[in-house]
């Protein structure tokens, strides 16, 4: 076959293919991107089935008991407890003692078995994340994880990426407020300070002692 | 002028060259036209396949198989399968790498430097030099990859936006080797690649079944040979060649800063970029020698890859030689005139330490072997020049080895001297390298242009007859018909 070569006619349907693909292909990778980039897919709305449908719209909301009742340890210690047992007899014992929906609660307190929550907001273990720090200077519990009060279950509000804890940590100004609303639902720096978040933060980090951005975002700050 | 025949054996063309020490040895020899040189290369890659390359072809996936195991056994189990040390932390990973990336500098010397220089030899040899570096640059490009402990992570020093916010540190010469490696790996690609459009065009014209045709057509890229074409072809490689010339001494020189931006005496020298590209061409065209020699030999290309190309590359190989053995001797310089005390004792502890043999073997390969080269009777004697390469690149390789191990193994606290001995998995790694090299060469020499029929055409004294002949031109005798058909240009 040394006669010279031609491409077939059926090559020139090459070229619009050519075009196809390639605009498959630029439509491919912002797809690919955004989806990559969506909060949703870094676990924000992440709500696991708990093995006891404990509602904070109940307690925290309705009956409005501050976030520290149950979660004791949030200004003292790195984690922020889960209340025990005991906590939930606290009221329990005597409010809807005998509620078929609190047998949970009794086996528990009976045979000496904690309750398996399924944790929402889990960090990686290489990442040392202490509750007291950013409680004591002045971060709600509001910022980080959204409007409890308002949840049947809990879910992940925020995307707890690096990313989202550099944000802050780079320009805390933009997220703090006084340490006596930390755990306050619904406070708001304009209406309760005649300041704006900008100038109010500023002031607030000065007088918390916040590190400087340096310290802030070096390593050893959240992984040692 | 004694007609230059296609049985000419070798010694006459020395007589020839001394006979006229003004006139050059023509670089394609024999009765070729360019109907010739074309059914010379084209029957290489359009014939049945030969039974010796599947014999060939099994030996290197055998050893290409060695190499898979080994690293699905290293990913398997950790890098400790290594002989390393935490002394010696890095061993045959990243003395293979700099070895094979050495190896791939040669390819583009070839090709570019030489094509900026105007050295019409390197027409006959640069295919298979630049395929040589694809596929040395393949290899080497594998062993920084696995070298890392979590190899699943290695995307971490691409500069890409990420949920992390975190960027890889820019003043490392590890995260400049991913860019310069990946950058030359690119480029030697398209070099390659768009040098050889027009030969694959000439494949897709010589096909003989359908199979072939579509695919070497769809390769050639509707390539027709129009003066358009070629105007833009031959600019188009112009701007490569001068892109990859200084490519080519940087990223040797960045492979260089690996050891020359550390603080380990040894390494920390200012000498090592240029000293590690001269290396690099050395061993590089040793290693060009060792793949053309016997290439020729069986492909039957003598006529196209002649006693002069040998030569030549066999004299680069000596010129270089020299500068590595003149850095040899300024480290040796350096240490004692710095004074320093641990610069001083790495220089005693190479040639008369535990690592002595590995030294001296260097010195052997690299040094003593190639001086050689400096006689006109061995560089007449190709299997001469054959086995220097090999001793070349065996040098080169322990060169890198010398520099890595016997500086990392005793440094500045005796309480962290150590030794280091390779295990069987860096052992069977290295060998397994060759495998994947060998494995790509062999489907190289299958299926593509081995020379680089449009160049070799414009050297022939046939692309030259719009001038009137001279004395070193040719002389057309139309003794024959047959003869004037051919083109009996030599006479």
């Amino acid at each position: 076959m040394n006669d010279r070569f031609y491409f077939p006619r059926w090559a020139n349907y090459l070229f619009p293919a050519a075009l196809i693909v390639t605009i498959g292909v630029l439509t491919y990778l912002p797809l690919v991107l955004t989806l990559g980039l969506s909060p949703t897919t870094r676990a924000v709305g992440y709500q696991p089935t708990q093995p006891i449908p404990f509602s904070h719209a109940v307690h925290a909301g309705k009956l409005g008991m501050d976030c520290r009742y149950c979660h004791t340890t949030v200004e003292t210690a790195a984690f922020a407890a889960i209340p025990p047992t005991q906590t939930c007899l606290n009221c329990h014992a005597a409010i809807k003692s005998e509620s078929p929906q609190l047998q949970w609660m009794r086996t528990s307190y009976e045979e000496g078995t904690p309750v398996s929550w399924v944790k929402v907001h889990d960090l990686p273990d290489f990442v040392y994340f202490n509750h007291s720090a950013h409680v004591n200077k002045g971060v709600a519990c509001q910022t980080c994880h959204g409007q409890i009060n308002e949840m049947e279950e809990v879910r992940q509000d925020q995307p707890l990426s690096m990313a989202w804890c550099l944000e802050c940590h780079r320009a805390p100004a933009d997220y703090l407020r006084p340490r006596e609303q930390v755990t306050s639902m619904s406070w708001d720096a304009l209406a309760s300070t005649g300041k704006n978040q900008a100038a109010l933060g500023t002031e607030l980090a000065a007088q918390y002692h916040v590190q400087s951005q340096q310290f802030m975002t070096s390593c050893t700050t959240c992984h040692r | 002028m004694s007609t230059i025949s296609t049985t000419m054996t070798e010694p006459s063309q020395w007589e020839l060259q001394a006979n006229h020490p003004s006139e050059r040895v023509p670089l394609v020899l024999g009765d070729n036209d360019f109907t010739t040189v074309t059914d010379t290369v084209t029957e290489l890659a359009l014939r049945r396949t030969p039974p010796m390359w599947y014999v060939a072809m099994a030996i290197s996936l055998s050893l290409l198989s060695v190499l898979l195991v080994t690293i699905t056994y290293l990913l398997v189990t950790g890098v400790g399968v290594w002989g390393n040390n935490n002394t010696v932390s890095w061993g045959f990973p990243i003395v293979n790498f700099v070895f094979w990336v050495g190896i791939g500098h040669a390819g583009t010397l070839i090709s570019a430097i030489l094509f900026l220089l105007r050295q019409n030899w390197r027409t006959g040899i640069n295919r298979f030099a630049e395929a040589m570096t694809i596929f040395a640059v393949v290899c080497a490009g594998l062993f920084p990859g696995i070298h890392v402990g979590r190899i699943w992570y290695a995307y971490w020093l691409a500069p890409y936006p990420n949920e992390l916010a975190m960027w890889p540190q820019a003043r490392s010469p590890l995260l400049w080797d991913v860019f310069a490696v990946s950058t030359y790996a690119t480029v030697s690609l398209l070099f390659w690649y768009m040098g050889m459009i027009p030969d694959l065009a000439t494949l897709r014209d010589r096909s003989t079944t359908r199979i072939k045709q579509l695919a070497y057509g769809v390769f050639a890229l509707g390539w027709n040979g129009s003066n358009r074409h070629w105007l833009r072809f031959e600019k188009a490689y112009l701007l490569l060649a001068a892109l990859a010339t200084p490519l080519v001494l940087s990223v040797h020189s960045v492979v260089s800063f690996d050891f020359a931006t550390s603080q380990v005496p040894g390494w920390h020298t200012t000498i090592f970029p240029p000293y590690f590209v001269a290396g690099a061409v050395f061993g590089g065209f040793a290693m060009v020698l060792v793949l053309s020699i016997p290439a020729r030999e069986w492909f039957g290309l003598k006529d196209l890859i002649t006693h002069r190309h040998i030569e030549n590359m066999a004299k680069v190989m000596l010129g270089t030689g020299m500068i590595v053995a003149y850095a040899y001797s300024v480290e040796f310089f350096t240490a004692w005139y710095s004074q320093h005390h641990y610069e001083q004792f790495v220089f005693m502890n190479r040639p008369l330490g535990p690592y002595w043999w590995a030294f001296w073997l260097m010195v052997f390969c690299n040094v003593i072997a190639p001086q050689a080269l400096w006689s006109t009777w061995v560089r007449k004697r190709v299997w001469i020049i054959f086995a220097i390469a090999i001793l070349v690149n065996v040098g080169m390789w322990f060169e890198r080895f010398v520099i890595v191990v016997t500086s990392l193994h005793r440094d500045y606290l005796p309480s962290s001297w150590a030794m280091f001995s390779p295990t069987w998995v860096d052992l069977f790694m290295l060998l397994g390298s060759f495998g994947l090299f060998f494995t790509l060469f062999l489907l190289f020499c299958r299926f593509l242009p081995m020379v680089a029929m449009a160049e070799v055409k414009t050297v022939m004294p046939q692309a030259h007859g719009d001038h009137p002949p001279t004395r070193f031109d040719y002389q057309p005798s139309p003794d024959t018909p047959e003869e004037l058909r051919r083109g009996h240009w030599f006479t």
